[in-house]
């Protein structure tokens, strides 16, 4: 705790306030573009991390000074919001809510991609053009930038709330935050206030970028995703879709965090954002602050699948595939395309995993990585604590992936639709933060190396060949488990939970058994292919199964066709043989997925094989 | 059947506000064994919010609901389907992706021999080997489930059977209601709740339907019945009770409630006493809906 003996209590205060104002700014754009479209949107901490690179361009290229610095993020943003609104957003409107979502995330995706092309991954330095001169007050040092911080939050909540409460338009808007349709038959011009809160919510983020920017000294691509979670961790602590509890929110995060990393140290700095956000989604849906209602109506289960009639694949095309795909080293030698195919097989089993727990259950999971961070760990600390054969720790560890998986996952069974993606991604990041801070067991950020490789039979399995024949091995059986299940109750049981909960529990569905089945099941399936994968690279970390990962597999299940066996294969194959067929594009891969998710969404719901 | 039958459903008293307007407002009702009992009343009148509460969709604020002499008040929907209680809805909430006879299926769920696996951790697990090793025992279940969906697919002549295997997004919206209906009986239920099954329907369709439901209570199956077909109603109630601003204003044979005044100032407004204009409202009611 030196960090804490250094500074002052009240040093503490002014910097969780400072941090707390920005973490309202964004805060605040997110409850507003709830408020008005009733939608989680993920690519606000894009929007975010765009205005922090106008910012960082205009200040540190340009040399502007920090009003016309404003006004260009300003503008730059409020047209990125529009854009993603008109062409992103709109003509999704009339699907489940969880369609929109998944536009957002495939925005999200698209923008960071495209940033870190244009300006690399790395961090940017970025100095704040402002005086640094720091003013003492009572043993509490303020610096220019802390008050500009301040005094911007401020003017922009005065300005927003006198907006909402005094003019036609912030009536407009209003309106159609609370009855969407009531506000159109009135006249009001829906559509225009849509494009308008975005234009609002997105300006907010973006000079929230900037802020943070300068207050920490750089940009990076990466960090919009943190922020992104920041947001919504304040906006739900004060209030889903509340502006003044995204103040509140905002101010009271920045005030935890602050002093829970002088508390503990910077490495929990994320874990008290998830923490709060899944406490808050399970035990306090409406906030802190919010009225006792109940979350906001979702349509039936708001689930994302198509009505489409599946393409039926014959019992001997998928005995061919397989027999080519065993035959296939005899033929092709190329080493590089058998480390791709057998990528694409452990991205199968996690495609595998998440088609039935998001595909048949219609349980929205976005931290389906966590599952293979469990099982990877679990396996490799078996086999290099306890001595266990690396065969026994494969499947204790895809046993113990299940197990802890699915009581983390236990708490957001009581929740639907969106709130189940948001928690799912929360969890995913809390089982990531505890491997990156229980340094005695996961040796931290280090990671774990000299992992025993794969055996079978005992014989060490090394080469690219076995290997391949291998991860096909295990991805087969994967399937097979998982058509027998769908072919058993289990699979029309929990279909029709996915298709309409409250007629499910009219006839006998426990729901809480079956989601945690079905989490149980994928579970098992996913650690495999985690625990696999540590013994196949010998080293993983916490970012070997990072958060992107879990959207990857996602975008694979929708490319292939939600809850379809065969589409999850097929999409696996897909993404990660792409990049690497149009070699020039390997770097833009995230793009590419950020694209095809995007237009799936748009254009095929039900994927390429369709909906089972 | 009637009165003299043993009492298979008593609600007492029962009571659900919602924010400050009371739906259902201290209702009794009883349901003998092999009775057919409508509830009828003017939208908006609590009956649909009556059959939530008494099928645990919702949770009633006072009062009290027995299921064959137990209490049922506050166990979820999916205790009551175990114990022989099924339902339709209003609105037809059949799983659209599934096909027509997995819907019937789903019906069955609770006679499965996986649902009698309760223990919490080791249940599941066994459920999970079951679905996984599908003994012999289990795919002579499976199978003989079927073939019930069948018949109860049957029941309903050519309707529903040529479409067995089609998804239940694909249907007109009459075998919607009927896949429904079908779905609540493979339940085997002791009680059913109708909730407006002809909504929707042609004069055919409706009175096809009307004998559909006629040979359920000849079976002795006890039916409660939501309906605003007034005709369909006469026809087919054993007693009718009368809903209006949630209370029950009255209750009784359905050529009794007909005559009621009461009931004709619910349907008709204040200052319309006449009872020959029930007549006139029943037709009219038909005519509309047809």
């Amino acid at each position: 705790m030196p960090d804490f003996a250094l500074r002052t209590l009240g040093d503490q205060l002014i910097n969780g306030l400072v941090i707390g104002n920005v973490y309202a700014l964004i805060a605040i754009g997110l409850a507003l573009i709830f408020g008005v479209a009733n939608l989680i949107n993920f690519a606000h901490g894009s929007v975010y991390m765009v205005g922090a690179y106008v910012g960082w361009v205009a200040v540190m290229w340009l040399g502007w000074p920090l009003a016309p610095t404003f006004v260009a993020v300003a503008v730059v943003c409020a047209a990125l919001g529009v854009l993603i609104e008109r062409f992103g957003l709109r003509h999704l409107q009339s699907q489940a809510r969880i369609a929109p979502l998944l536009a957002t995330i495939g925005i999200s995706f698209a923008l960071d991609q495209l940033v870190q092309i244009i300006f690399s991954p790395n961090p940017q330095a970025f100095s704040s053009p402002l005086p640094a001169t720091r003013i003492a007050l009572g043993g509490v040092s303020i610096g220019a930038l802390d008050l500009l911080i301040a005094a911007i939050t401020f003017a922009v909540a005065a300005v927003l709330f006198g907006f909402l409460r005094f003019t036609r338009l912030g009536w407009a808007l209003r309106a159609t935050a609370q009855d969407r349709e009531a506000a159109q038959q009135m006249g009001v011009d829906v559509d225009g206030i849509n494009a308008l809160t975005f234009a609002v919510a997105s300006v907010l983020g973006g000079i929230g970028g900037v802020m943070i920017g300068m207050y920490f000294t750089s940009v990076y691509p990466t960090m919009s995703y943190g922020a992104m979670l920041k947001g919504f961790a304040a906006n739900l602590l004060g209030g889903l879709g509340s502006v003044p509890g995204a103040v509140v929110g905002g101010l009271l995060l920045g005030l935890i965090e602050t002093f829970g990393v002088a508390l503990l140290g910077s490495t929990y700095r994320n874990l008290f954002t998830f923490v709060i956000l899944i406490g808050v989604l399970v035990l306090r849906p409406t906030g802190l602050f919010g009225a006792r209602r109940a979350l906001p109506p979702e349509p039936l289960t708001g689930t994302f699948v198509a009505s489409s009639r599946p393409v039926r694949i014959p019992a001997w095309l998928v005995g061919a595939a397989l027999v080519a795909a065993i035959l296939l080293p005899f033929i092709a030698t190329d080493p590089y395309l058998l480390q791709i195919l057998t990528s694409a097989w452990l991205f199968g089993m996690l495609a595998l995993s998440i088609t039935l727990v998001t595909g048949a259950a219609g349980q929205m999971s976005l931290g389906q990585a966590g599952f293979l961070a469990i099982g990877g760990y679990a396996s490799a600390l078996l086999t290099m604590r306890l001595g266990l054969p690396v065969e026994a720790s494969l499947l204790l560890g895809a046993v113990l992936a299940a197990a802890l998986g699915t009581l983390l996952t236990w708490p957001v069974f009581r929740l639907r639709s969106q709130y189940v993606a948001l928690a799912t991604l929360g969890i995913g990041e809390v089982i990531n933060q505890i491997i990156l801070n229980w340094e005695d067991l996961t040796n931290g950020p280090l990671g774990l190396s000299n992992i025993p490789p794969l055996t079978f039979l005992g014989l060490p399995i090394t080469q690219n060949v076995p290997i391949y024949w291998a991860a096909l091995a295990v991805l087969a059986i994967a399937a097979l488990f998982q058509w027998r299940l769908m072919q058993s109750h289990l699979g029309r049981t929990w279909r029709a939970m996915r298709e309409d909960d409250v007629a499910a529990r009219a006839f006998g569905i426990s729901l809480n058994r079956y989601k945690a089945l079905a989490f149980i099941a994928s579970g098992l399936v996913a650690g495999l292919s985690g625990a696999f994968t540590a013994h196949m690279y010998s080293y993983i970390n916490n970012e070997t199964f990072a958060a992107t990962t879990s959207i990857l597999g996602l975008t694979m299940v929708i490319l292939g066709g939600m809850g379809n066996l065969a589409g999850a294969v097929v999409g696996a194959i897909a993404l990660t043989a792409l990049p690497e067929v149009f070699r020039p594009l390997a770097d833009a891969r995230y793009l590419i997925y950020g694209i095809v998710l995007l237009l799936l969404v748009r254009f095929r719901p039900q994927g390429l094989l369709g909906t089972v | 059947m009637g009165m003299d039958g043993k009492a298979l459903l008593e609600v007492r008293g029962l009571r659900r506000e919602f924010g400050g307007v009371v739906a259902v407002d201290g209702v009794d009702l009883v349901a003998y064994e092999g009775e057919t009992i409508s509830v009828i009343g003017p939208n908006g009148a609590g009956k649909t919010t009556l059959f939530n509460l008494i099928s645990g969709l919702d949770q009633p604020d006072a009062g009290e609901i027995c299921l064959d002499g137990r209490p049922i008040t506050g166990l979820p929907p999916e205790v009551l389907a175990a114990r022989g209680l099924a339902r339709t809805f209003q609105h037809g909430r059949v799983f659209g992706n599934l096909s027509v006879l997995d819907n019937v299926l789903i019906g069955a769920h609770t006679r499965q021999s996986a649902y009698r696996l309760r223990a919490p951790v080791v249940g599941m697990a066994a459920e999970l080997l079951l679905a996984l090793i599908q003994l012999p025992a289990w795919r002579a279940e499976q199978r003989r489930l079927r073939e019930e969906a069948l018949e109860v697919l049957a029941l309903f002549g050519d309707r529903l059977l040529p479409r067995a295997d089609q998804p239940a997004y694909s249907l007109s919206y009459a075998n919607r209601r009927r896949t429904e209906i079908a779905r609540a009986l493979a339940l085997r239920p002791r009680i059913l709740l109708l909730d407006e099954p002809t909504a929707g329907m042609n004069p055919t369709e409706t009175a096809e339907l009307l004998e559909f439901i006629r040979a359920l209570k000849q079976q002795g199956l006890t039916i409660l019945l939501i309906e605003h077909k007034l005709s369909l109603v006469m026809q087919l109630s054993d007693r009718v009770i009368v809903m209006d601003d949630g209370r029950k204003i009255a209750e009784g044979r359905p050529e009794d409630v007909r005559d009621d005044p009461q009931v004709i100032e619910a349907y008709l407004g204040h200052g319309r006493r006449d009872p020959e204009v029930t007549d006139w409202k029943v037709q009219s009611e038909d005519r509309k809906l047809h």
